[in-house]
C-alpha cells in the first residue's frame, strides 16, 4: 500500500518556537515528515506535545509571539518555505492544503449562515460567484452527509456532529490535495465519531485526498491511518506504517502508549505512562523521554537521532541504533 | 441485585426542564431524565453510558440533589431525598461526593489547593484548623498527590490536568462519603492520564468500599472499572446488565450499535466503513412515540416499535433490556 | 495572594501605573500629614474664620507665583513693641510711653492694609494714644489720636480723615513718598510709627503690634476672610479621598452583592432588582442630591449616605450581572452546592471573588468621579458647611467673583488638585485594567 507512494508533502527539520514570558517554547523542534498522495498520516501525541503547532506551521498560521520558524517544506515538488506570505496565502492555503482547526466547530461565526461560511474560501481565494460557490457547497455538504436544507441555517441550530461536518465541508470545498484535521472528533460521541470517520474514509477513497489527522486517541486514529507519526515534546519519536505501529511499536514511548489503549475485549486492564512530559521551554538534554522511559540506559543522556529501520520506519531511540544504515 | 438493602434507589425518576420563551411562555419540557429506576448496592461500581445529551449529567445532578426531580424520588439509605431539609440535607451532601468532567472548571480559580480543600470541611463544621490540615493531607496522599507541601499552596492553573482531577477527587473524598458520582471524570484529560485516574478511582472505591456511579461515553474503558452498566438513551435506561454480559452479549439494538462503532485498534479499521445507525439522537422536547430508538433502529418493527413503548424485559437474570425483541411473548 | 503579587509586579512595566500611583501616593501622604499636623477639630475651628487670621492679609496671592514672575510684592510683617526701644516717663497718677515701631520696607508695590493692635494691661482706665508716621525721607505725618481701652484695633487703612489728607488710601499714601499720586510708587527705606501714649495708671503696660499686610501670602494665598487657603487645600485632600473611597467602596460592594444575589436566586428576586435598577437609572443623581441638600442638610456624611443609597441600584448592577451570569453556571459553583455550600457563601465566596480582579480597575476609576461629585455639590453651595474642602474653596471663589477680580490662584489651586486626583486614579486604573482584565491582555 505504501510502496508506490509518491511523496506529496515533505517536511525536513521544521522548527516552530514561541516567545513566552518564561523563555522560548520549542513547540516544534526538528520535525521530519512525509505524506504520500492519497495517504493518511496520523500524528499522535499527548496534550502539549506540539501537534497543533505542527499543523499551524504547515498552514503558516503563525502567532504574534513567534520566535523561530524554519525548515524545509515541499508540496508536490514546490518549495513552500521559499514562497512569500502573500503568494503562500493565494496559492497554497485552502487551495492546495486546508485545515480543520482544533475546536473549529465552536469557532463558527454565530451570525452567518453556515452555507455562506463554507462558501467563503471559494469566494475569497478563488473569486467565485455566489451561485457557483453555493452549488459547490451543496455538493460538498452531500459528501460530508449534511442535508442541503442546512445551507441556510445558523451554527447554533446544528448539533455538534453537524457543525463538525460543516467545518469539514469548509476544508473540502476547494478540493485540496491535503487536508489537515486537528482533533476533528474528540469532542463528539462514539456514534457521531464513527460516522465522521466513515465520511473521511469515503472522501479518501473517492477523491484521492491526502490527510494529516492529528489526535491523541489511538483507537480513532486507526480508522484512517496509513502511517503514524508519534510526537513527544516537540519531536517525532517514531514514524511507521500503521500496521507496524499498532502491532509492533518500536519506540519505548510507542510501546507504553499502545499498552495504555483500552480495548473492548481485553481482559487485562490497560496500563499507563507514569510521569509527565518535559517542559518545552528548556527541554532536557539527551533523550526527551528518558525521565519516563523504562528501558533507559547510558547512551540516553545524548540526544538520539532518528534511526531508519526496515519498512520505512524512523525511530528516535538509541535502542534502535544497530538496525540502521545511516543516521537520519 | 444485592440481597441487603440498597444504598441508593431511584424510583420512577423524572427530571424535566421547562422550556420557556420570553421568560414566561411555556414551550414544553425537556425530558432529560424520563422514568429511570435502579438500585445501587453498597460498594458497587456502576457505569452510565450513552450519547451526548441523553440525560446522564441530569441524572447525576438529580442524584446529588442539585435538581429537584419532577416525579419520583431518590431514596438514600432508606431516606427520601425530597424530604430532606436543612441539616439533614447537608448530611446527605456529605455522604455523596461529586467528581465533575472538567477538572479545571471544577476548582475555584482564585483559591489555592489548601483553601479549596478546606471549604467543604468548614461548611461541614470542622472548625479546628489542625484537624482540617490533617484530613486534607491524608486525602491528598490517598489520591497519590504525595508532594503535599508543594501542592497545597498552588492555584489550580498551576497544576496539570491529571493533578487537577486528583484534587477534585480528593475534595469529593474529604467528607468521607458513602458514594461517589463521577460525571465523565476523564473525558477532558489527556489519554495518557485517563487510565491512571480511572485506576485511582477504582482503587479508592474498592479500598473504601464506596458505591461509585461513573458516567462515560467511552464503552471501551468500562470493563475494568465497573461491575454493572446502564445504557441510557433519550432520558431512559434501555439496557442494564453486569459488565461482561453487556459487553459480550448485548441485547438492545442501541447497545449493539454503540459497541459496533467502537474501534479496537487495528490497522484494518481503515479499510472499511463502520455500520452506524442513521440520524441523530431524538429531541427530548418531543421524544418519538413508542420506542425512542425506533427512528434509527435497524430492527425496528413497524406497527409495534413506533406505537408502543417497550417495558424493561429481563432476557436473563440480572440483564434487562427495553426492547420488544426481548419480549418473551413475542414468538 | 500570588495572583495579586504577580499582577503588581507586572504593573511596574506600565509608565501610567507608576505615574498614577505616584500621584495617588502623594495625595495620600499629603492627607496623612495634614491629618496629623492639623487635627480635625482644629481645622474646623480655624476654617470658621475670625481672630486666628487677623494677622493675615485679605485676598493675597501665593508668594511663589509672584516671585516666579519676577515680582517682589510685600508679604505681611508684624512689628512688635517687644523688640522696640520703649521710653517711659512717669507722672502723677500715670505714665507717658513712647513706642517707636520701626521696619525696613523694600518691596515693590504697596501693602494691602495697615492695622495697629494695642493691648493695655494692668488697668481698667482708658489710655490715650497719638500716632505719628515717619517716612524714610524724614517726613512726619500725624495720624491723629484716640482713646483706647484694654484691647483695641486701630485700623489705619480705614482712617477716612487721613485718606482725605493724603489723597490716597492710607496704606498707599503713607508709603508713596512724593511720587505722582496718579501712579504712586513705593518709597523704600526705614519707616517708623511712633506711638505716644498717656497711661492713667502707673502699673499699666502697653503692647503694640503693627501689622503691615502684604499682597502675597504663603504657598496658596488667602481668601476674603484672611483664611490661609493652604488649610482648605490640605484638608480638602483627606476629605476628597475619604469621600471618594467610601462612596466607591460603598456603592461597589452593595451593588456587587445585590447583583450577585439577583443572579444567584434568579426569578422574582432578579426581576425586582432589575426593575429597581431601571427606575433608579433614570433618576438623576445630582438633582436629588441638590434637593436633599437644600431641603434637609448639607452634611458631607449625609451626602455620602445618599450617594451610596442611590448608587446601590446603579447601572453597575447591569454590568456586574452580565459578568456574573456565566459564573453562575461555572462547574466549581455546582461543586460547591454539591458539598453543601449555602446561598450566602456561594454569593460572597464563590461568585464575587471571581470578578474582583476585573472590577478593581473600574473601582479605582470610580473614586475620582465621587471626588468630583462632592466638589460639584460644594460648588453649587451644597458643600458641608463646616469642612474645608476643595469644592468649598471653589464655591467661595465663585461667590467672591475671584476670576473677575483677578484672584486666579483661588480657583486654579483647587482645580489643579481635583484634576490631579482624577488623573492619578485614571492613569492607575487604566494600567490596572490592562493587567487584570483578560480581554485587554496582550500576550
Ligand atoms: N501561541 C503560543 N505561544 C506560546 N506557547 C504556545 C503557543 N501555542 C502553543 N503553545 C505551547 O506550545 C506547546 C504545544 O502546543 P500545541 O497546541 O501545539 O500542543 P498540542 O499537541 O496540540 O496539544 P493539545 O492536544 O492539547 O491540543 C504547549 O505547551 C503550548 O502551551
Ligand atoms: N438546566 C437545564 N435547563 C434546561 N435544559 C437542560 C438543563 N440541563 C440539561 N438540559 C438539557 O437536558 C438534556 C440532557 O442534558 P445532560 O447534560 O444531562 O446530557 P448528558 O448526557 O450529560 O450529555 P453530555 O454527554 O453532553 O454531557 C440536554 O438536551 C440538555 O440541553
Ligand atoms: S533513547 Fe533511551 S531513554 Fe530515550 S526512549 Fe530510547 S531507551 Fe528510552
Ligand atoms: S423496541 Fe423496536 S425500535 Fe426499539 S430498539 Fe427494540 S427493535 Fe429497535
Ligand atoms: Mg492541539
Ligand atoms: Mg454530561
Amino acid at each position: 500500500m505504501t510502496d508506490a507512494r509518491e511523496p506529496l508533502l515533505q517536511v525536513r527539520n521544521l522548527q516552530l518556537h514561541y516567545r513566552t514570558r518564561r523563555g522560548t517554547a520549542r513547540a516544534v523542534d526538528g520535525v521530519d515528515l512525509d505524506v504520500g498522495r492519497n495517504e493518511a498520516l496520523v500524528v499522535l501525541g499527548e496534550s502539549g506535545s506540539g501537534k497543533s503547532s505542527l499543523a499551524k506551521a504547515l498552514m503558516r498560521l503563525l502567532p504574534r509571539n513567534l520566535a523561530r520558524f524554519s525548515g524545509g517544506v515541499t508540496l508536490g515538488g514546490d518549495d513552500l518555505m521559499a514562497m512569500d506570505d502573500e503568494h503562500f496565502r493565494r496559492e497554497v492555503q485552502w487551495n492546495r492544503v486546508s485545515m480543520v482547526m482544533q475546536a473549529a466547530m465552536n469557532a463558527l461565526n454565530p451570525v452567518v449562515r453556515v452555507g455562506e461560511q463554507v462558501a467563503e474560501p471559494l469566494r475569497v481565494h478563488r473569486g467565485w460567484s455566489k451561485d457557483a460557490a453555493m452549488e459547490r457547497v451543496v455538493e460538498t455538504f452531500a459528501t460530508v452527509g449534511v442535508s442541503r436544507d442546512f445551507v441556510t441555517r445558523y451554527p447554533f441550530e446544528l448539533s455538534g456532529g453537524m457543525r463538525q461536518r460543516v467545518v469539514l465541508a469548509m476544508a473540502l470545498v476547494t478540493e485540496p490535495d491535503l487536508v489537515i484535521l486537528d482533533e476533528p472528533t474528540s469532542a463528539l460521541d462514539v456514534l457521531t465519531q464513527a460516522s465522521i470517520m466513515n465520511v473521511l474514509k469515503r472522501i479518501k477513497r473517492e477523491q484521492g485526498t491526502s490527510f494529516i489527522l492529528i489526535t491523541h486517541d489511538v483507537a480513532t486514529s486507526s480508522e484512517l491511518a496509513d502511517r503514524v507519526a508519534l510526537m513527544y515534546a516537540g519531536q517525532i519519536v517514531e514514524q511507521s506504517d500503521a500496521r507496524d505501529f499498532f502491532h509492533d511499536p518500536a519506540h519505548p514511548y510507542s510501546k507504553l502508549l499502545m499498552d495504555s489503549v483500552p480495548r473492548l475485549h481485553q481482559s487485562e486492564p490497560p496500563g499507563y505512562i507514569p510521569g509527565e512530559p518535559p517542559d518545552l521551554i528548556e527541554p532536557p538534554t539527551g533523550c526527551r523521554f528518558a525521565d519516563r522511559c523504562p528501558s533507559r540506559f547510558g547512551r540516553c543522556s545524548e540526544d538520539p537521532p532518528a534511526f531508519e529501520l526496515d519498512g520505512d520506519r524512523r525511530v528516535r531511540c538509541w535502542l534502535h541504533e544497530e538496525g540502521t544504515d545511516h543516521d537520519g | 441485585m444485592t440481597a441487603e438493602e440498597p444504598l441508593l434507589q431511584a424510583t420512577n425518576l423524572h427530571t424535566w426542564f421547562e422550556l420557556r420563551q420570553w421568560g414566561f411562555l411555556r414551550v414544553g419540557s425537556v425530558r432529560a431524565v424520563d422514568g429511570v429506576n435502579f438500585e445501587l448496592g453498597r460498594g458497587e461500581s456502576v457505569a452510565f453510558v450513552g450519547e451526548s445529551g441523553c440525560g446522564k449529567s441530569s441524572l447525576a445532578r438529580t442524584l446529588l440533589g442539585l435538581h429537584k426531580p419532577t416525579h419520583g424520588d431518590v431514596i438514600f439509605e432508606g431516606e427520601h431525598l425530597s424530604e430532606l431539609k436543612g441539616e439533614a440535607r447537608r448530611q446527605y451532601l456529605a455522604r455523596v461526593g461529586y467528581v465533575q468532567q472538567d477538572p479545571f472548571g471544577a476548582l475555584p480559580p482564585f483559591m489555592d489547593v489548601r483553601r479549596l480543600l478546606s471549604e467543604p470541611l468548614i461548611i461541614h463544621g470542622v472548625t479546628d484548623r489542625d484537624e482540617r490540615e490533617r484530613r486534607i493531607r491524608k486525602v491528598l496522599e490517598e489520591v497519590r498527590l504525595t508532594q503535599v507541601d508543594e501542592i497545597l499552596p498552588k492555584f489550580p492553573h498551576m497544576l496539570s490536568g491529571g493533578q487537577q482531577q486528583r484534587v477534585v477527587i480528593a475534595r469529593a473524598l474529604l467528607l468521607e462519603p458513602a458514594m461517589l458520582i463521577a460525571d465523565e471524570p476523564v473525558s477532558m484529560l489527556d489519554a495518557s492520564v485517563r487510565v491512571e485516574i480511572l485506576n485511582l478511582l477504582r482503587r479508592i472505591q474498592q479500598e473504601r468500599e464506596l458505591t461509585l456511579a461513573f458516567i462515560t461515553h467511552d464503552l471501551s474503558t468500562v470493563r475494568h472499572y465497573a461491575d454493572r452498566i446502564f445504557v441510557m438513551y433519550a432520558g431512559r435506561v434501555v439496557e442494564q446488565a453486569p459488565v461482561e454480559r453487556l459487553l459480550d452479549n448485548p441485547q438492545h439494538p442501541y447497545t449493539c450499535a454503540l459497541l459496533a462503532a467502537i474501534a479496537d485498534v487495528d490497522a484494518d479499521n481503515a479499510l472499511e466503513e463502520r455500520a452506524v445507525p442513521d440520524g441523530e439522537p431524538p429531541s427530548l422536547l418531543h421524544p418519538p412515540e413508542g420506542c425512542r430508538f425506533h427512528p434509527r433502529c435497524p430492527q425496528a418493527m413497524a406497527g409495534l416499535c413506533d406505537r408502543q413503548d417497550p417495558p424493561l424485559f429481563e432476557p436473563e437474570a440480572g440483564h434487562y433490556s427495553a426492547c420488544w425483541l426481548q419480549d418473551p411473548e413475542r414468538g | 495572594m500570588n495572583r495579586w503579587m504577580q499582577g503588581l509586579r507586572e504593573l511596574k512595566g506600565y509608565p501610567s501605573a507608576v505615574g498614577g500611583l505616584g500621584i495617588i501616593l502623594f495625595l495620600v501622604a499629603l492627607s496623612v500629614y495634614t491629618v496629623i499636623t492639623i487635627p480635625y477639630s482644629e481645622a474646623l475651628d480655624r476654617w470658621r474664620g475670625g481672630e486666628h487670621w487677623q494677622m493675615h492679609p485679605v485676598n493675597a496671592g501665593p508668594v511663589w507665583a509672584d516671585r516666579l514672575l519676577g515680582g517682589n510684592l510685600p508679604q505681611t510683617r508684624v512689628v512688635e513693641s517687644e523688640n522696640a526701644e520703649v521710653r517711659e516717663a512717669p507722672f502723677e497718677g500715670g505714665k507717658q510711653v513712647r513706642i517707636p515701631l520701626t521696619f525696613e520696607y523694600d518691596n515693590e508695590g504697596f501693602p494691602s492694609e495697615l492695622n495697629l493692635f494695642l493691648n493695655q494691661k494692668g488697668t481698667q482706665q482708658e489710655a490715650f494714644v497719638r500716632l505719628t508716621w515717619h517716612t524714610p525721607s524724614g517726613e512726619a505725618i500725624p495720624l491723629g489720636g484716640q482713646r483706647v481701652s484694654e484691647e483695641s484695633r486701630i485700623s489705619i487703612s480705614q482712617n477716612r480723615a487721613l485718606e482725605g489728607r493724603l489723597g490716597m488710601v492710607p496704606h498707599v499714601g503713607l508709603f508713596a513718598g512724593d511720587s505722582d499720586p496718579a501712579d504712586p510708587e513705593a518709597e523704600r527705606g526705614e519707616y517708623r510709627l511712633t506711638i505716644d501714649a498717656m497711661l492713667f495708671d502707673p502699673t499699666a503696660e502697653l503692647e503694640a503690634d503693627l501689622a503691615v499686610y502684604g499682597r502675597v501670602h504663603g504657598l496658596a494665598g488667602t481668601d476674603y476672610q484672611r483664611r490661609d487657603l493652604m488649610l482648605a487645600l490640605m484638608w480638602g485632600t483627606p476629605v476628597a479621598l475619604a469621600f471618594g473611597l467610601l462612596a466607591a467602596v460603598g456603592t461597589t460592594i452593595t451593588t456587587l452583592v445585590i447583583a450577585a444575589t439577583g443572579v444567584w436566586f434568579r426569578g422574582w428576586v432578579d426581576a425586582l432588582i432589575q426593575r429597581l435598577t431601571e427606575v433608579n437609572m433614570i433618576l438623576p443623581m445630582l438633582p436629588i442630591l441638590v434637593m436633599v441638600g437644600t431641603l434637609y442638610s448639607t452634611s458631607i456624611w449625609l451626602m455620602l449616605g445618599v450617594v451610596i443609597a442611590l448608587g446601590i441600584f446603579s447601572a453597575g448592577i447591569k454590568t456586574y450581572r452580565a459578568m456574573l451570569l456565566p459564573i453562575r453556571e461555572a462547574p466549581y459553583i455546582e461543586a460547591a452546592r454539591a458539598y453543601g455550600a449555602g446561598n450566602a457563601r456561594i454569593i460572597l465566596r464563590y461568585m464575587i471573588p471571581r470578578i474582583l480582579p476585573v472590577l478593581i480597575p473600574t473601582f479605582v476609576t470610580l473614586i475620582p468621579t465621587f471626588v468630583f461629585l462632592e466638589a460639584s455639590l460644594a460648588v453649587l453651595g451644597l458643600g458641608d458647611p463646616q469642612l474645608p474642602t476643595w469644592g468649598k474653596v471653589l464655591n467661595d471663589a465663585q461667590e467672591q467673583s475671584a476670576l473677575y477680580n483677578g484672584f486666579y490662584y483661588w480657583v486654579v489651586a483647587p482645580a489643579v488638585l481635583l484634576m490631579l486626583t482624577g488623573l492619578g486614579f485614571a492613569m492607575f486604573g487604566f494600567a490596572l485594567d490592562r493587567v487584570f482584565n483578560p480581554r485587554l491582555r496582550t500576550q
